[in-house]
This record gives C-alpha cells, sequence and structure tokens, in this order.
C-alpha cells in the first residue's frame, strides 16, 4: 500500500488529476470538469447526495461504466471518463 | 464460499458501530456490511473535524473482532437467513480470485442502514453544483476542495447548521443559512438543545464558527439558475425574493429513513419509520432495527439503539432493558426534530409544469399530476423506475401527492447478474481491508 500522505494521481476524461488520500472518485470528477453523466433527456448531472443514492455521479471507471463514483475510493493509474453528450 | 454469523449488521454508521461493536464484545460471530468506502455512516464520515465519540467507536470498532465487508452492499435476502451481497467495485480492475458477490448466512439481521436527504424539486435543481446539505459535505470529505467557493445551505434541520459550520472551517464563504421552518416550530427543539449540554455547546460552536452568515427562518430557494452550472439562487423569505450568486447550493429538506431492506423482509413499518420493540426487534422474529430507520433521532439515540439491539441478540435481555429505559428520554428529542422539520405546504408550489421530479427518467411534475398513486406513475411516466428506484423522487412525490411506495422487490440496489452466479471465493482474501 502507498503512503498515506502520498498524493494518488489519475485521469478524468484525460486530464490528469491529483488528489489526497482517500479522495472519492466524484471529488476527482468535479476537480476535471463540471458534470459526471449526461440525463435521458440531455441534461448535464452532477453528484447530488453523496452517498451511493442517486446514481447522479455514474461515471466510467476502467472501462467499467455505470460506477457510482461517490462511493468508490480514487487508485493510482485510475481512468475515468464522465458522459460528454447524449448517451 | 458462505459465511456463516450469529448476527449480520447491515449499515456501519453510529447504530450499526454500536451493535456490532457490543455484539462482538459478547462473544458473538459479527459480521457487518456496509456500503460506504470507510466506516462512520454518513454523520462519521472521514475526514477532519471528528467529535470525540466518532474517534472513540470507530476505534473499538477497528479493534473488535469482527468480519467487516466495507464497500459492499446487500442487494437481496433470497431466504429467511440468508443475505445476498455485492462488491461496489465489482467491475473494476476486476481480477479472477475476487468474487463479485458472496452469501452471508446469519441468525440475526440488524438493519442499521440510516437515512437519506429529502430533496425536494425546485426549478434549477438538477444543475452541476446543486447537491444535498450532506451531499455536498460528504463530497468535501471525500476530497472536493471548498476553500473560497460561496455556498447558500438551505433545506431545513440541524444538518444544514452542522454542515454549514464544517464547510466554513474549511474556509467556504456561506452568504446564507436558510431554514424552512419558523421560530415558533423550532421552540420546542431550540429546548431540548438549551437542556443538554452536549448539544448545546455544540450548537453554539457551530453558529460561532457560522456567524459571518445570515441565518434565516422561514427562509427557501424558489429557483437555481445557471447555464452548465449553477450561477446564482434566488431565495424567498415572507414573499420577498432576491437572488444571491453563488457556486454551490447544499440543498436537503431533513432526513428520510432507509426503510428497503426492512420492507423487502416483511418488517412492519409505522408512519414510514420500521416499527420494533422495546429491544429493537422487528415484526419479523431475528429482524432487529436500530438508528434512523426506527425514527430520525440523531447520533446519541442511535448508539443507544444499536447498543440495546447488540445486547438483546446476544442473550443480555436485563442489561438491554436498562439501557432501553434510558431510550424514553432520547425519544423526546427525536419528536421535537420531527416537529421542527414539517414542511410548510407552500414549499410544494416550488415544482412549476416542466421541473423534473424523477432525475434517473426526468420525468417532470406535468407528466405525475392527476395520476392516480405512486404505482400508477410508475406504469404511466417511468417515475422511479431508474436506478436509484425512487430513493429520491419518492420522498418528493410523498411530499407533493402523499404518494406513498407498496411494494419493494429485489434487487434492492441494481445488481450484477454474475454477482449472483460467479463462483465464489472469500471476499476478505482478494483485497486489504479499507
Amino acid at each position: 500500500m502507498a503512503d498515506p500522505l502520498d498524493k494518488v494521481t489519475l485521469t478524468v476524461d484525460g486530464i490528469v488529476v491529483q488528489v489526497g488520500p482517500g479522495a472519492t472518485v466524484a471529488a476527482a470528477a468535479l476537480i476535471a470538469g463540471l458534470q459526471t453523466r449526461v440525463s435521458v433527456s440531455g441534461e448535464p448531472r452532477a453528484p447530488l447526495c453523496g452517498m451511493g443514492i442517486c446514481f447522479e455521479c455514474r461515471v466510467t471507471i476502467d472501462g467499467a461504466p455505470h460506477q457510482r463514483s461517490c462511493q468508490i475510493l480514487c487508485a493510482p493509474g485510475m481512468q475515468v471518463s464522465t458522459a460528454r453528450e447524449l448517451p | 464460499m458462505i459465511h456463516d454469523f450469529d448476527i449480520v449488521v447491515v449499515g456501519a454508521g453510529p447504530a450499526g458501530l454500536a451493535a456490532a461493536v457490543t455484539a462482538a464484545d459478547c462473544g458473538l460471530r459479527v459480521g457487518v456490511v456496509d456500503d460506504n468506502p470507510a466506516p462512520g455512516g454518513q454523520i462519521w464520515r472521514s475526514g477532519a473535524h471528528l467529535p470525540a465519540a466518532a474517534r472513540r467507536w470507530k476505534a473499538r470498532f477497528a479493534a473488535a473482532h469482527v468480519v467487516r465487508l466495507q464497500g459492499w452492499r446487500i442487494v437481496d435476502c433470497p431466504e429467511p437467513g440468508v443475505a445476498r451481497a455485492q462488491r461496489n467495485d465489482a467491475e473494476i480492475g476486476r481480477d479472477s480470485s475476487a468474487a463479485d458477490g458472496t452469501s452471508l448466512r446469519y441468525r440475526h439481521l440488524l438493519l442499521a442502514t440510516g437515512a437519506r436527504e429529502r430533496f425536494l424539486p425546485f426549478p434549477g435543481w438538477t444543475l452541476p453544483n446543486v447537491m444535498g446539505a450532506g451531499g455536498l459535505d460528504a463530497m468535501v470529505r471525500g476530497g472536493l476542495p471548498i476553500a473560497g467557493k460561496r455556498v447558500v445551505v438551505a433545506g431545513t434541520g440541524p444538518l444544514l447548521l452542522a454542515v454549514a459550520a464544517h464547510l466554513a472551517a474549511r474556509g467556504a464563504e456561506i452568504p446564507a443559512i436558510c431554514d424552512q421552518a419558523s421560530l415558533a416550530r423550532m421552540a420546542p427543539l431550540v429546548l431540548q438543545v438549551l437542556r443538554q449540554p452536549g448539544k448545546l455547546w455544540q450548537g453554539a460552536s457551530y453558529r460561532w464558527t457560522t456567524r459571518a452568515s445570515r441565518y434565516l427562518t422561514r427562509c427557501w430557494p424558489v429557483s437555481a439558475e445557471g447555464d452548465s452550472r449553477l450561477r446564482s439562487v434566488t431565495l424567498q423569505r415572507d414573499g420577498k425574493r432576491w437572488s444571491v450568486a453563488c457556486d454551490y447550493l447544499a440543498c436537503g429538506f431533513h432526513l428520510v429513513p432507509n426503510t428497503e431492506l426492512a420492507s423487502l423482509l416483511g418488517c412492519r413499518l409505522e408512519h414510514g419509520f420500521v416499527a420494533t420493540d422495546q429491544l429493537m426487534q422487528t415484526s419479523v422474529p431475528n429482524i432487529w432495527c436500530a438508528g434512523e430507520p426506527t425514527g430520525i433521532g440523531g447520533v446519541e439515540l442511535s448508539l443507544l439503539e444499536g447498543q440495546i439491539a447488540g445486547l438483546a441478540v446476544a442473550g443480555r435481555t436485563s442489561d438491554a432493558h436498562r439501557l432501553a429505559r434510558g431510550r424514553r428520554g432520547a425519544l423526546s428529542f427525536a419528536r421535537a426534530l420531527h416537529r421542527a422539520c414539517r414542511l410548510n405546504p407552500q414549499l410544494r408550489d416550488l415544482a412549476s409544469h416542466n421541473t423534473i421530479v424523477c432525475r434517473c427518467e426526468d420525468v417532470e411534475l406535468g407528466a405525475l399530476l392527476g395520476r392516480a398513486g405512486w404505482r400508477d406513475a410508475r406504469l404511466h411516466t417511468r417515475c422511479g423506475m431508474g436506478p436509484c428506484q425512487g430513493r429520491i423522487c419518492g420522498a418528493a412525490a410523498e411530499f407533493l401527492f402523499g404518494w406513498r411506495a407498496d411494494s419493494v422487490r429485489p434487487p434492492v440496489f441494481p445488481a450484477l447478474v454474475s454477482s449472483f452466479l460467479e463462483p465464489e471465493a472469500d471476499p476478505m482474501t482478494p483485497r486489504e481491508a479499507v
């Protein structure tokens, strides 16, 4: 396990983001951009509940779609992609 | 592999921690399943500014002889005595030795599933950076930088002041804290707080930390404005409206209990809360419930209920009864809290025809008008049929229309087929416990 004082580096939509230990993927996504997903009618959406209930924070993590980013911690080298346009 | 436990605790907030530690101290085999990345629930989420009680209970939990499934959630209870759990990161960095799901066999099941915020729809509430009050707090504890940001905190309940104080301590600028309740409604709660030195000290220190912010009663947001994200919020008080520029709106209208698992198991609900006896047993034998699902009462009551349930499950009935007597006093705070947070009927008029109510399926208010009930609305509009399964819009629809969800079906959260089917391995071996 990495030194807990170390920063974790990951990418969100290709943007390199550095976060502290224990940071969630949702926080990293909002540091890199404005939204996490696009709604069924095309609205930009970002986290609402912060606790794994609302599913607004869904992103793709290392190729796995529909991950609740607020409940998953950042890991070194993680590749996160948010939705930028209609699904 | 199937794991065998005397008691499986669902949720590692104050109630779950207290129950797990108490049961383990009594020598029971305890398993804890918690959806969050770390124990503590929402109120004791990781990060700085945790009260001493939180540090103490977390330390006891860390030292307790307990099997922890941290970052897992229960998705089904397929038969009595068996719960099915799925790992949250099952699809990420998939390694073949790690099972996506596992079955937990239990003699007793304790539901310490906590509460979520109630959200009410108003124009602009779906904009990015409009979050729950607890929601923004959780995001900040999860690493979202907040220093120098302008945050309007609104909604109802004591959580607002706690969140505002935490954000202010982290360097946020809080122009206003708005509670929809009137001072008269809050009075019984304030009296309760005055009688309890601990709560009084906490409340006073929160207000001191937020002394630069206006604290407004009878005040609520009527709309949030922005383009791709929030730019400002329009507040209303006594018929007067004004606009406040901000980066975030942290808005939650008190809490609603997470009762889905209890409903699935057939536990009786009363006024939306899980009914229990004095020792926290539900209407279903060997299914117990502690904390916010039995009534929103805060940390102290949750800790008490967790300990009562832990002792009762371990057969220490007289000790459990002794603690249960102390619970009665704590319940009066819960009742005052309930009254203080009752919603002003004017809040029903916030949403207009084209305001989205169901954020998963983008169902607007206009589509719901005239529907006969929750089930009718679901069938005709897909309201509540998205991945959150009505957890967000359900509480709003209950306030707007008086609709109640009539049934809960498995899986209680969207689940992977593989978490039911794949060969199982020990969930604790593939990665280190958090």
